[in-house]
């Protein structure tokens, strides 16, 4: 035939190879290594703010009240207490926004779980004994916390509902079961293990704290070591490369929602041990929190970048603004406008890098 | 089976391939070959049937009637997973890149190397990535310094070499390219036109779509023009002229 041997199949490299230009690849280098320096000061913001922050409020303190901040155990102890119930929501938060989605239900699904732990736990104590009372209770507020999860997942997932509609509509849907289950009330619990594990403390540290911390390094494990994290963020970045890459999307998005759902669970829990009572209100104040806190973490709000650790840092800096102005002794309206404020400069931040790398070589 | 010194080796044969949507007949027995370290142009107006074409042979499109052959032996494709298993890899034009993670993760999307940390924790084996990222790189003649950073940092020509180099390391044997070169400048566009020479090189078959006749005659052997779902014509582009191609797309 007349296209046999065209080429042979081990030739070398023809000529075309060596004309390339030398110039390309090494140029592009160059900026990268500059622009990576900027994205690593810029992943670092959440860190430096705080360190600013607390630097600010020691100040503050050393001058007004002649006294320490920051080396109080007191204050430390109670900005991590603070810190507990808005960052397991935005442990979840950021699995969510780094898939592109956002998860409006959180809150309401933390006061469902608060109400559940509060009723199981009253209703086993008498006969399962306080310890495994405890530990049925927080179980079955989990899992129920993952159904409103699961819902949403379904419905972002095979529906195609919009995650900011979907997950809207499990707040409602999520606020009304848990008033509906609190009987409009909050719902006291009777046991002592639980009041011990909401107010306890070992060496100083609180165990909600210590269990708050073990639950986020996990979440940071599954975040950055997993094939889970790995598709999460591919997923926000590009659905279409994800999908093409062979990753089951529907099955990423359910597993995802879930896994949020019972972030808000277990907030609640620890909500309803610190105050020894279940409260369908519990998480409401909560939402924005967490929704912020991963935003001053770093994470994009149209997906594919965010870090659990940067959520650790954004939801110290909510936590220190709003435990430091009740310190220094301003309104607590205060902590409102500074948070927002604090959220708006983040977005900025986030824009302006974007806006940044997304000047890329065109070369 | 072929002699390899003389007669490079059939790749891909498609044998009189159908395609109709309902009553639209948007492929008509079609046949083509593709020959190992053989770039195959397909040229066409919009809407010859070139995207039927390729989409029936990457598996997104069940044929409605004829056979495709790998390798000489008749295959079906119940996905684009199942082409890609058989060595079939289509690089689309919109990169299928997640711009967010690093060449090597973007290599191992869905497909993740993992290790054991400490003895039992399984973590994602960066190392791995990272080392298949630079020899497959290599391979194309491409060389990056940061191999950790996003694939947003790259130019486009890069993010292309990239796309291309998930497709080798997976060892593709045939790779489709839809308008690699369109959406980049002219440098960017000639990295392309290399990448493909490197393709070649190694004993791949190219079917290489493009609507700029320069690529074209830059790097393929042969080139088919389809015309509203028939084949207008074949021809080795030793023999040829941009001006008659240009009468095959066009007719008359």
């Amino acid at each position: 035939m007349w296209m046999a041997a065209v080429i042979p199949p081990d030739g070398k490299p023809t000529s075309m190879t060596q004309t390339s230009d030398p110039h390309v690849a090494p140029q592009a280098d160059h900026a990268d290594k500059a622009r990576t320096l900027l994205q690593r000061v810029a992943d670092l913001r959440a860190w430096l703010f705080l360190a600013f922050l607390i630097l600010g409020f020691e100040f503050w303190s050393r001058i007004a009240f002649g006294g320490t901040f920051l080396f109080n155990p007191f204050n430390i102890q109670s900005i991590a207490i603070f810190a507990v119930a808005p960052l397991l929501l935005a442990t979840g938060q950021t699995f969510v926004i780094i898939s592109g989605g956002i998860d409006l239900s959180m809150g309401f699904i933390m006061g469902l779980a608060a109400v559940v732990a509060a009723h199981v736990i009253n209703w086993a104590s008498p006969g399962m004994g306080l310890g495994m009372a405890v530990v049925f209770g927080t179980l079955v507020a989990v899992a129920v916390a993952a159904i409103p999860g699961l819902v949403n997942g379904m419905l972002v997932a095979f529906l195609k509902v919009p995650p900011f509609i979907g997950t809207l509509g499990m707040f409602g849907v999520a606020r009304g079961v848990a008033f509906l289950l609190a009987g409009g009330t909050t719902v006291p619990v009777k046991n002592e293990v639980f009041a011990t594990l909401g107010n306890g403390k070992i060496y100083g540290v609180p165990y909600i704290v210590i269990v708050t911390a073990i639950f986020v390094l996990i979440m940071h494990y599954l975040l950055s070591q997993t094939k889970f994290g790995q598709h999460n963020y591919a997923i926000g970045a590009n659905v279409q490369a994800a999908r093409r890459a062979g990753i089951d999307i529907k099955w990423h998005l359910l597993r995802l929602y879930i896994l949020s759902g019972m972030c808000a669970g277990l907030a609640g829990v620890l909500y309803a041990a610190r105050f020894t009572a279940g409260a369908a209100q519990a998480g409401e104040p909560l939402l924005l929190d967490s929704v912020a806190a991963v935003v001053i973490g770093g994470a994009s709000l149209f997906g594919g970048s965010g870090t659990i650790l940067g959520t650790v840092a954004g939801a110290l800096v909510i936590a220190v603004i709003q435990y430091g102005l009740v310190f220094i002794n301003v309104a607590p309206f205060w902590q409102f406008i500074s948070v927002g404020v604090v959220i708006i400069i983040s977005v900025l931040i986030d824009q302006a890098q974007r806006r940044f790398s997304g000047g890329r070589q065109s070369e | 089976m072929n002699n390899m010194s003389q007669t490079p080796e059939t790749l891909l044969e498609v044998r009189h391939l159908s395609k109709n949507f309902g009553p639209v007949q948007a492929l008509n027995d079609l046949s083509m070959v593709v020959r190992a370290g053989e770039v195959v142009a397909l040229a066409g107006d919009n809407g010859a049937g070139k995207t039927t074409l390729i989409k029936a042979i990457s598996g997104v499109y069940a044929p409605s009637g004829g056979e495709i052959l790998l390798k000489g032996k008749p295959v079906t494709f119940a996905s684009p997973q199942e082409a890609r298993d058989q060595g079939i890899e289509t690089i689309y034009q919109d990169l299928a890149l997640a711009d967010n993670l690093s060449i090597g993760a973007n290599i191992f999307l869905g497909r993740e190397p993992m290790r054991k940390a400490l003895g039992f924790l399984p973590v994602l084996d960066r190392a791995k990535m990272a080392e298949a990222a630079k020899s497959t790189m290599a391979l194309l003649d491409f060389h990056v310094s940061r191999l950790d950073a996003p694939v947003s940092n790259f130019s486009g020509g890069q993010r292309q070499a990239v796309a291309i180099g998930r497709a080798v390391y997976w060892n593709a044997q045939i790779l489709i390219m839809d308008e690699p070169t369109a959406a980049l400048g002219v440098p960017e566009q000639r990295k392309v036109i290399q990448l493909i020479h490197q393709l070649k090189a190694q004993g791949r078959g190219v079917i290489f779509i493009s609507h700029n006749l320069q690529d074209i005659f830059a790097v393929a052997d042969r080139i088919v023009v389809l015309r509203r779902g028939v084949q207008a014509g074949e021809r080795r582009i030793a023999d040829t002229t941009h001006d008659e191609v240009v009468k095959l797309m066009v007719g008359g």
